[in-house]
């Protein structure tokens, strides 16, 4: 066995081999196109990031948990919906700007509750998360339906669409509140209790129950979060935008899967990390926009990465086989 | 042995290594048709590796496999199968959802025309190879809902398959009864009677010793040397192996005995166990003898939490309990090292430090983050009082030896100043050497204080570490043993379900 102490650049790159790939299209694209090395693009990535890197940080605790969350596009769609309708309801018409404070508020307790109903259902039922929460993917996106009425809402209070344009010193603040989340969920992840006892979980249910550890209440408390995350970067996304719409978020949960995996997190748990997440979410960020300026054509991007992503999790099976003795299977 | 004979299968100076491990070192191996091989070494040593060349999983770097005179290269298992090397594996690698013949056939089902699977030959075929092993059961049923004997037994028809050269056997007897041990041992002698050479991988002296013809050891991935049975022993062999002589015999100091910790009465939870009723004193090892589904492997998680009697007392210094889940019973000072340590004990991704604190955690948080300095400290104190051999605390447990592993499975236990210790199977799939450093170990815990229950389906583990011995049978106890009162024959006749009187 390698020593473990000694952890050089090089050998780091090929525990994450995501983070040598975002180095790779970073040159690449700064090579290549004349406006993506700029001060103010990279803003752009860190702000388009931020809307599938939020949910990323919550389904990488998910997944790590040893389940998934395929109900989070939805979940972001009925909480940006509340956002904006809920600040114009007529018993907050005399508020002021404050008439967002409890829209948002309740946008993102709407997210809370939607992540505890799933993890409830999956520590109660035992029923697989994937099915549990396909069905929450379904069921809510029917929620957004009945309540939008199929329609787009649009915010009527200017503060609320601003707010997006607000930066905190040199970084906008949509990116602050990225980079806070990022920090907060590493911190949650690695350091505490609950982190730990999330890898133990995913890494073997059984051995964690033996060592006492009370299983549901955990997996639990990974929904409520990927449930509040994925409301907040519904309500950072309506700001963006204005408004919802009843379709905001589909497909998101491909994203964020996809980013999750290619920071290295095993589908099946135990494995992963916040570090690995940040690259995969910033790897697709960066790819959407340096094509973008290379005015590659938007399906490309798909095509690309498709393949991108089954590379990099090829790449990493050959470097990081010996675990399993190398055994060829 | 005829001396002109050709061996069935001959390994000349195999190497393979792996990144940073050399894990086979020039090894040298032959079996003669008829012949019983023994392979034996410690975990580690580089057995199932040598087994998984030979069963063409892997490419040896260097030496050859000889076959019947012909060298060959086996690229996959099914090349050596047709080769007729036949690995019947310690793990069960069976497909659960699908039926005893399919699993048999598995890779080589009988074909009809347009590639459809000819069932009828299937069927037949499976249904005569079991009844050859004597198998109560047929090859229509689903493996899933076979017993884990059973399963065993369609793993050994796989081998029957083709006719066979050299038949590996792994470890077979690990889940198996005495019964159907002594059906596993007929088998082998009746493919040995047909000229079949047979390596067979044990960890169990009285099996190899019953069994074989030679033995070879290995130590650290390269060749020890080969022992004609007949002339050796088992001292021999052991210092082969761990390159040392093992001290066999028992703790005779007396124990100092203290209070009752643990008392059980009239325990029922049918239909696994009926009316137990037994204690445990500070200071005392208390060993749980009986066959494999006697009931107590379903008593010690009672103990722990993770079942629920139907009636009957738990009783904790002499006050009634109540356990209804592992957080409760580790409350109580209750302890459980579970029989499967890699299924049931350990987080095999997690590094040592971590599954070791892993049942308290919680009490090491300093503000709202884990002590990391706490968690370094309880690990340090455990490794050094247990010898536990690894780099580092950040080693990930599933590069440890089966026998270190299980020491961070006590370890975790031991941290949390238990009062009970419940250890099921404590050394099961370890080599001899760590297996003395574990009895040792559980001696040195009763002497300390702790009051210890062993559960063990061997007899000799059972012999050596307790002060008395509980024999089960079907779910019941049959007697009790003090050590210096127990005879192996008695033991006997009570896990086989004879009582006392009878005897007499």
């Amino acid at each position: 066995m390698s020593n473990l102490t000694d952890i050089t650049p090089l050998r780091w790159l090929m525990r994450n081999p995501i983070w040598g790939f975002v180095l790779l299209v970073f040159i690449f694209f700064s090579l290549m196109s004349d406006h993506f090395f700029d001060y103010r693009n990279f803003q752009n990535i860190l702000v388009q990031t931020s809307t599938i890197g939020l949910i990323a940080l919550g389904m990488t605790l998910v997944m790590i948990n040893g389940n998934i969350d395929l109900s989070v596009g939805a979940t972001l769609a009925l909480a940006a919906a509340f956002a904006v309708d809920v600040q114009s309801w007529a018993m907050f018409a005399t508020w002021g700007n404050w008439q967002i404070l409890p829209a948002v508020c309740l946008a993102l307790l709407v997210g809370l509750l939607m992540g505890a109903i799933n993890g409830f259902i999956v520590w109660k039922t035992g029923v697989d998360a994937f099915i549990v929460t396909l069905g929450a993917m379904l069921g809510i996106r029917g929620l957004v339906f009945v309540y939008t009425g199929e329609s787009s809402f649009y915010a009527m209070n200017f503060a609320y669409s601003d707010f997006s344009a607000l930066s905190v010193g040199p970084l906008p603040v949509l990116a602050v509140i990225f980079l806070v989340c990022t920090l907060i969920v590493h911190l949650v992840l690695s350091r505490t209790v609950h982190g730990r006892n999330t890898y133990a979980v995913g890494g073997n249910r059984e051995a964690a129950v033996n060592a006492g550890i009370r299983v549901g209440p955990h997996m639990m408390v990974n929904f409520m979060i990927i449930g509040f995350l994925a409301a907040l970067s519904g309500v950072l996304l309506s700001t963006q935008m204005g408004a919802a719409t009843p379709n905001l978020g589909r497909d998101y949960e491909l994203w964020v899967i996809t980013a999750v995996v290619l920071g290295g997190t095993k589908l099946t748990g135990g494995k992963g990390d916040i570090i690995g997440t940040l690259g995969g979410v910033l790897a697709i960020g960066i790819l959407r926009n340096g094509m973008n300026l290379m005015q590659v054509p938007a399906f490309y991007v798909y095509v690309i990465l498709g393949s991108i992503l089954i590379a990099v999790l090829f790449l990493d099976k050959r470097f990081n086989r010996t675990e399993d003795g190398g055994l060829r299977l | 042995m005829n001396e002109k004979l050709e061996p069935a299968l001959r390994l000349k100076g195999i190497v393979k290594t792996f990144p940073g491990v050399r894990a086979l070192d020039g090894v040298d191996f032959e079996v003669m048709p008829g012949e019983v091989h023994a392979l034996l070494g410690e975990n580690g040593a580089g057995k199932s590796t040598l087994m998984k060349v030979l069963a063409g999983m892997y490419q040896p770097d260097e030496g050859q496999i000889i076959i019947a005179g012909q060298p060959v290269r086996m690229t996959t298992p099914i090349e050596a199968k047709a080769q007729g090397v036949v690995l019947i594996h310690q793990e069960l690698s069976l497909v659960p959802e699908m039926s005893a013949a399919e699993n048999i056939y598995l890779g080589e089902l009988p074909l009809k025309s347009f590639g459809r699977v000819d069932w009828t030959t299937l069927y037949e075929r499976s249904n005569a190879i079991l009844e050859r092993l004597n198998c109560n059961f047929r090859g229509e049923v689903t493996v899933v809902n076979l017993s884990i004997a059973n399963q065993q037994m369609v793993e050994i028809a796989r081998a029957l398959t083709v006719d066979a050269r050299v038949v590996v056997f792994d470890e077979p007897t690990a889940s198996l009864t005495d019964a159907e041990k002594v059906v596993l041992f007929e088998i082998i002698n009746d493919l040995k009677a047909r000229g079949v050479g047979i390596v067979y991988i044990s960890h169990r002296m009285d099996e190899i010793f019953t069994l074989s013809d030679r033995i070879t050891v290995l130590r650290d991935g390269s060749y020890r040397g080969t022992l004609t049975t007949a002339d050796t022993n088992e001292d021999e062999v052991t210092r082969l192996m761990i390159g040392r002589s093992l001290d066999l015999s028992r703790d005779t100091a007396t124990p100092t005995l203290g209070e009752t910790v643990l008392e059980v009465r009239n325990l029922t939870c049918a239909p696994l166990y009926r009316d137990i009723s037994f204690s445990v004193r500070a200071g005392e090892v208390v060993g749980f003898y009986g066959l494999v589904g006697a009931g107590r492997t379903e008593i010690a998680e009672t103990l722990f939490g993770l079942r629920s009697a139907d009636s009957g007392e738990i009783l904790i210094d002499g006050e009634k309990v109540q356990i209804g889940s592992p957080p409760d019973a580790i409350a109580l000072g209750i302890s459980l090292v579970p029989e499967n340590r890699k299924e049931q004990g350990l987080v095999l991704s997690m590094n040592c430090r971590d599954n070791m604190t892993l049942p308290q955690v919680q009490n090491l948080a300093s503000g709202p983050f884990v002590s990391s300095s706490a968690e370094n400290e309880i690990f340090d104190k455990y490794r050094e009082k247990l010898e536990i051999k690894t780099p580092s605390w950040r080693q990930t447990v599933r590069v440890l030896s089966g026998g270190n592993q299980q020491k961070i499975v006590i370890g975790k236990w031991l941290s949390m100043q238990p009062r009970v210790l419940i250890v099921d199977e404590p050394t099961r799939g370890i080599d001899v050497g760590s297996k003395s450093e574990i009895h040792a170990l559980l001696r040195a815990l009763a002497a300390q204080g702790y009051a210890v229950i062993v559960i063990s389906s061997e007899m000799p583990e059972v012999l050596r570490v307790s002060d008395r011995i509980v024999a089960m049978y079907n779910g019941r106890i049959m007697r009790e043993f003090t050590a210096d009162l127990v005879t192996e024959d008695s033991l006997v006749q009570a896990i086989s379900g004879i009582k006392a009187t009878e005897v007499a």
